[in-house]
């Protein structure tokens, strides 16, 4: 049989729909491929062969049977580490949770469930979604299949990696400020971060929960749209879910939108894009002129501004969210025995000087457990991003800080709701320069996080947002095109992607 | 002399009566095994996501209501942050600057005073903590945590420093409780024991300078916790009002020159004691909870809840003075059962014609039955109707009132009405005319007591009462007594 | 705003980190340098602009008050790194 994991994965359903492949032989396919492939790519953390076959078969038998199926019968998912998903682990790539067995499921793993998918494995990520290359995984780094000395981007890099290389037609990924579209827009494959709050965050461990959205990652718009109808609804356990019915984008995705008016704005030109992206990007606004799209000039006069805003509102929910890996309840521990005596032999100390002040400053026991086991669990980019956030949420800080960034944060919404006004779409670059060397940036935190210029934006305005191939770069790496929408615009958004994707065509597959 | 006033302010948790916790829908119920009322949104696991409990915001709404707060057209949630075993998530969720009710006033009578109101600062929902179980034994074991109260729903009350004595803060409390509790608005339980009530108070002086006529310098606030009944907050109050003044005597420290300071009440001993100073300052970091939305109280939200709202204790009492003449005594010992015993007596009032009998029946023998027998009403089992009828007999002078404790008490004991248990006794009303002829009879044997009453000893009649009644049981010695004056004044 | 080791030190404790001489060495220029970056809000115009906390704007989104069912005692501590039969452990929280 010709090799089926470089398929689509409508062509998969609808060979497994024909009965030409069954759902085990597909199954099967990919985890032959995960066993080629994954020592080089690291795209998955634990690959879940053994339920995914029992899945396989279970589903085959019910299509023998006759049973109606799930609109994701049998199709291999890769889920990113930080869903939970019951009796799995759920590491989020930290030591802190290497041996948290959740005892429930995400909702969007429920639906996946109940979509039928087969759940291939757990796919790595930077720590607590943390970062924008993969490396902040505590387990191991992440390779972009088009050049393994590089980057697949981040934070959902192992999702992207693992489509782009074939060893799954899908995958879920999250987006807190650039996670799906910029590791899609690295790895050549499409990525969707949908409008916040039309994928339930319940199970989600969460980031920055006023900015975190899961969504999909697939080789083509017709798959993403596939993988999002099967994710997207409201959730009556996430208060925050937009209560409205998620319509069906799948059976529409391939009509093109009619006297579509697609917005360029020169803000996105910025210092630092890469000459190459630009023109990649240029020529996917005439791809659209030649489609009959009218192309129209907005500005988005505060975007400038998004990068400065973002690391300051996620870092003070993270650190928020992240205070419950005490040590306590769940998660990583540190040596209780060896902590006392390091207690002891510092009191010890003091009590020698006499230094008053000194023998109060040791931290009680309990004080002690918490810094040893958060300092221990927690990676470098982790406790950075926990130390912003304490501070800019801190007395005095608060003000100049965070309610600060929450002002800019709405003057950024409003740029956008006034260029919506004028234009359907919004197209831009997803990142400033293709897939970046391993290991390039990592001193540099800074520097790492400028080149989520072009996609904050969307998570703090709550918009939808795709990236999907447009372009190679002379040496051979991808090139993401980032098309945005106002809130609740999916279709939308995908009908304008897979127009593009018809005149441009899905990007090559990486040889590995 | 008392050149200091005490000022105190009370902060007071009430946990909610509802069914289920206030983010998530695991039981709220006080006595379960440990740990087994939990689920990943009160354990804080990673993913799990609040959301509010209906029941509680319309329980915190009836409270603003019942406590003349106002309630804002917008409320949100915050999280206050801190490190905590008991605190699952490292945060409470809670509401910092915009809480659902604020700007309230509660009044209250103590010691035979003028009423006085104190005012409501704010109240706010937030989530309870889990518990820590201590080491009792001393030896520094290990503290183990049950998380079945975490997350249950609290709604704290805030109140001005408006009170100026432990007697206030006493009457304060027990006004408080009253309405909240199961006898009014049943929000709450308010039970110390059980921790459904908690009470924080936080105390300093006002001393008069006596350099400045009229000014008045304030000592450092101190907060006096573990504070387990009502009882210990007035002692403590008691306490640190003097403990306050010979610290002012001694260090002259004013507010502002010491940090407020947190103090343990330690029952047994009798005193406050200061709680171990942390290491850090407490910086909070307050922010909104990104997880939840916030509230919007339409105006008809409130005005539903106020058309729902039952008679509060203040209203009542003013009723029963007013429209049924009774005491304000009378009033607040009626009030204060409950409103069960109010609608109890409201009924033998309307049935018997006599509400001031009633309010004596009810208060001194009804009451009195309950309290001793530790019964509720029902457990009493003389229903309105029959007490009711007992007092319309009395009033009509059908059954002789120095046997109506007798038949209150066989009412009860036998469950009978009025007429079976004077039938029982062998109770009836005696004729007039029969009465007469029994005096009349007595007084000519009994010429000496004749001219005893002549002249001028009246009190010899009683000689003739157990007499009369020898002759017949039910015949009433008041009765007696004037029938005989009467008929010796006309010569017998 | 400049962000001193004395102060990096300050929010480690408030963080519940226990950061060494060599890790409050690196990351206090670090966390100077990303400060100093979102300093430039300061510039930005925000007189009288709402904050804006939430992505989207939600309100009253409320349950029935309704008991579900929960985990068992088992599944509840099932994660816990140190428990006994009652619940989770930790060393004593009133120590000296």
């Amino acid at each position: 049989m010709a090799d089926l994991t470089p398929l689509s994965a409508a062509k998969q359903r609808s060979l497994l729909d024909t009965g030409e492949v069954t759902s085990v032989e597909l199954t099967q396919a990919h985890l032959d491929r995960i066993t080629a492939v994954d020592d080089r790519v690291g795209a998955f953390l634990k690959v879940t062969g053994e339920r995914a076959l029992a899945q396989a078969a279970a589903i085959d038998k019910r299509r023998a049977a006759g049973e109606s199926l799930g609109p994701l019968a049998g199709l291999p998912v890769a889920v990113k580490d930080v869903l939970c998903d019951e009796g799995e682990i759920v590491t989020c790539a930290s030591r802190m949770l290497e041996h948290f067995r959740a005892p429930y499921d995400a909702t969007v793993i429920a639906k996946l469930k109940a979509a039928d998918a087969v759940l291939i494995g757990r796919t790595n990520m930077d720590e607590f979604a943390m970062g924008g290359s993969t490396e902040n995984s505590a387990f191991q780094p992440t390779h972009n299949p088009w050049d393994l000395a590089r980057s697949p981007g981040g934070s959902s890099g192992g999702s992207a990696a693992a489509v782009a290389a074939c060893e799954a037609p899908l995958a879920i990924g999250t987006d807190t400020g650039g996670s799906i579209r910029q590791p899609a827009a690295l790895c050549g494959v499409v990525g969707m971060k949908p409008t916040y709050g039309r994928v339930s965050r319940y199970g989600l461990v969460a980031f920055a929960s006023s900015l975190d959205q899961v969504g999909p990652f697939a080789r083509t718009v017709e798959d993403v749209a596939l993988l999002y109808d099967a994710i997207a609804g409201h959730c009556d356990r996430d208060s925050t879910s937009a209560n409205l019915e998620a319509k069906p984008t799948a059976p529409v995705v391939n009509e093109p939108l009619k006297g579509l008016r697609v917005g360029v704005v020169p803000e996105h030109y910025a210092e630092g894009l890469d000459p190459e992206v630009k023109a990649a990007i240029d020529a996917g606004v005439e791809r659209y002129r030649d489609l009959g799209a009218e192309i129209v000039e907005v500005h988005l006069p505060h975007a400038a501004h998004g990068i400065a805003t973002y690391y300051v509102i996620a870092p003070s929910e993270a650190s928020s969210n992240l205070a419950r890996y005490d040590g306590v309840h769940y998660g990583h521990r540190t040596d209780e025995t060896a902590m006392h005596a390091e207690l002891a032999a510092e009191r010890k100390a003091a009590a020698e000087t006499g230094d008053k002040a000194a023998i109060k400053k040791i931290d009680t026991a309990l004080v002690r457990l918490y810094r040893k086991s958060r300092t221990e669990g927690f990676g470098p980019e982790v406790q950075r991003r926990i130390m912003l956030g304490v501070y800019a949420l801190s007395e005095g800080y608060a003000d100049a800080y965070y309610v600060k960034a929450l002002q800019v944060r709405r003057l950024i919404r409003q740029d956008y709701d006034q260029a919506f006004e004028k234009v359907d779409v919004i197209l831009g670059p997803t990142t400033p320069a293709p897939a970046f060397k391993l290991g390039e940036l990592t001193d540099d935190p800074l520097s790492m996080y400028l080149l989520d210029l072009y996609t904050v934006s969307a998570n703090l305005a709550g918009l939808p947002a795709i990236s999907v191939p447009c372009g190679m770069s002379k040496s051979g790496l991808p090139i993401g095109l980032q098309l945005m929408a106002p809130p609740l615009e999916e279709e939308r958004l995908l009908r304008a992607a897979r127009m593009h994707e018809d005149a441009f065509g899905t990007a090559p597959l990486a040889t590995l | 002399m008392s050149d200091y006033q005490t000022i105190v302010g009370l902060e007071v948790h009430v946990q909610l009566a509802t069914k289920s916790k206030l983010f998530c829908g695991c039981p709220n119920r006080f006595g379960a095994d440990p740990n087994t009322q939990v689920c990943p949104v009160c354990l804080g696991l990673p993913g799990s996501l609040p959301v509010i409990n209906a029941e509680a915001v319309r329980l915190a709404v009836m409270t603003g209501v019942a406590l003349d707060c106002t309630i804002p057209a917008y409320t949100k949630w915050d999280r206050k942050q801190y490190f905590y075993p008991d605190l699952p998530k490292g945060y409470q969720t809670s509401q910092f600057d915009l809480p659902i009710t604020e700007h309230g006033a509660l009044a209250i009578a103590c010691d035979e005073q003028e009423p006085r109101t104190i005012r409501i600062t704010r109240a706010h929902l937030e989530e309870d903590a889990g518990k820590s179980l201590h080491d009792e034994s001393g030896a520094g074991g290990d503290t183990v945590i049950d998380l079945n109260r975490a997350g249950t729903p609290l709604l704290e009350i805030v109140s001005e420093p408006d009170l100026r004595s432990a007697a206030e803060a006493k009457a304060y409390l027990t006004e408080l409780k009253l309405i909240l509790g199961p006898e009014y608005l049943g929000v709450s339980d308010c039970n110390m024991q059980e921790g459904s009530l908690r009470v924080d108070a936080n105390v300093n002086l006002h001393i008069d300078d006596p350099k400045k006529l009229g000014k008045s310098i304030a000592t450092p606030i101190v907060e006096i916790k573990n504070l387990n009944s009502f009882r210990a907050v007035e002692r403590a109050i008691e306490y640190e009002a003097q403990r306050q003044w010979r610290d002012w005597q001694e260090t002259g420290r004013r507010i502002g020159e010491a940090p407020k300071q947190t103090r343990g009440w330690d029952d047994n001993a009798g005193k406050t004691i200061p709680q171990r100073e942390k290491e850090e300052s407490a910086d909070y970091r307050y922010f909104p909870c990104p997880d939840l939305a916030p509230v919007l109280n339409p105006g008809l939200e409130v005005e539903r809840v106020r058309l729902a709202m039952p008679e509060l204790p203040a209203a009542l009492r003013l009723r029963l003075v007013t429209d049924h003449g009774l005491s304000a005594y009378d009033a607040d010992v009626l009030v204060n059962q409950g409103r069960e015993v109010v609608d109890y007596f409201l009924t033998v009032a309307a049935e018997s014609g006599d509400a001031k009998l009633a309010a004596n029946w009810v208060t001194q023998h009804v009451l009195r039955v309950m309290n001793a027998d530790g019964k509720s009403l029902e457990e009493v089992g003389l229903p309105p109707e029959r007490l009711a009828g007992m007092i319309a007999k009395l009033t009509a002078g059908d059954l002789p009132s120095p046997r109506s404790r007798e038949v209150f008490e066989l009412m009860i004991a036998d469950d009978l009405d009025t007429d079976a248990a004077m039938a029982k006794l062998g109770i009836a009303a005696v004729d007039e005319s029969e009465l007469v002829a029994i005096c009349r009879e007595l007084l000519l044997a009994n010429p000496r007591v004749v001219a005893d009453v002549e002249a001028g000893k009246q009190q010899a009649v009683g000689a003739l009462i157990g007499q009369a009644k020898k002759r017949n049981p039910n015949a009433d010695p008041g009765r007696v007594r004037e029938i005989c004056l009467e008929l010796i004044a006309k010569g017998v | 705003m400049a962000i001193s080791r004395a102060e990096v030190e300050r929010v480690a404790l408030l963080a519940r980190l226990d950061l060494d001489d060599a890790q409050l060495e690196a990351l206090t220029p670090q966390l100077a340098e990303i400060v100093a970056y979102v300093d430039s809000l300061a510039a930005v115009d925000t007189a009288g602009v709402e904050p804006m906390a939430h992505a989207v704007e939600l309100h009253n989104v409320l349950r029935a008050d309704e008991v579900r069912p929960g985990l068992s005692h088992e599944a509840a501590l099932a994660n816990a790194p140190r428990k006994d039969s009652v619940g989770f452990k930790v060393p004593a929280v009133l120590d000296g």
